[in-house]
């Protein structure tokens, strides 16, 4: 089995600090792992794309969110998650945490992604939608839309909606 | 002796196998990479990723939380 037929899409759609995560891993893996990858990024997963990352995550309605603490694990009741400033608290708390357990920024795997040459795809719509233009991006991802993907996705032996 | 070797300590997931990666680059062909980390889930991983890249996995071994792999470019 050669790994060079194999090959990999994801569609991004997922914008925030702790969903970012997963299609980074999964598309620098599969690339590492010599599958040629495409990710697609659409709708709140367009801004992973931005210069300037500043990327937030939210408590709010994420009941499995529950961060090791003083030996235990705490997660934040709904009502709290509403308080100005807990965002911004809970953010710099998982970061820290990344950074403690060696897990890599996004900004470094997003880098390593294209340093290992996955083709990024940057959602047309959303562009015009959210009014973002190309120069506000980091180097590197191309224009397209659904009928773009399609063809992406018909040509990749693992698709993944994340 | 391997040719080279990935001080991989303190490194999550992916990043052993993505510093690999890079690392096997500048191995000659059927040189050895031998790489040096505490992730526990590097020996599974490290297993499936020379079975998908046709690298060979000669050795691996534990002790006391650090993982040693040996790892063969094909060529």
């Amino acid at each position: 089995m050669s790994a060079e037929e194999k090959s990999m899409s994801i569609i991004v759609t997922k914008g925030s600090l702790d969903w970012a995560y997963p299609p980074f891993i999964l598309a620098t893996t599969a690339a590492a792992m010599g599958l040629p990858v495409t990710m697609f990024f659409t709708f709140y997963g367009l801004p992973l794309l931005l210069k300037d990352l500043n990327l937030t995550l939210t408590a709010a309605g994420n009941p499995a969110m529950k961060m090791p603490m003083m030996g235990a694990h705490m997660g934040l009741p709904n009502l709290l998650t509403a308080i100005p400033g807990v965002d911004a608290a809970c953010s710099k708390m998982m970061k820290n945490l990344m950074n403690k357990k060696g897990v890599a920024p996004i900004e470094d795997l997003r880098e390593l992604a294209v340093e290992a040459e996955v083709r990024l795809i940057a959602c047309q719509m959303t562009m015009d939608l959210f009014e973002y233009s190309l120069e506000d991006m980091i180097e590197g991802p191309e224009l397209g839309g659904a009928a773009t993907y399609i063809e992406v996705a018909t040509q990749s032996d693992i698709n993944l909606f994340i | 002796m391997a040719d080279h070797t990935l001080d991989a300590k303190g490194l999550n997931c992916p990043l052993p196998i993505l510093k690999a990666r890079k690392a096997l680059k500048e191995v000659p062909d059927n040189g050895t990479l031998e790489i040096i980390a505490t992730d526990p889930g590097s020996v599974a991983d490290f297993e499936a990723f020379c079975r998908q890249t046709g690298n060979e996995l000669m050795e691996h071994s534990e002790d006391d939380g650090i993982y040693r792999f040996l790892i063969k470019k094909s060529a």
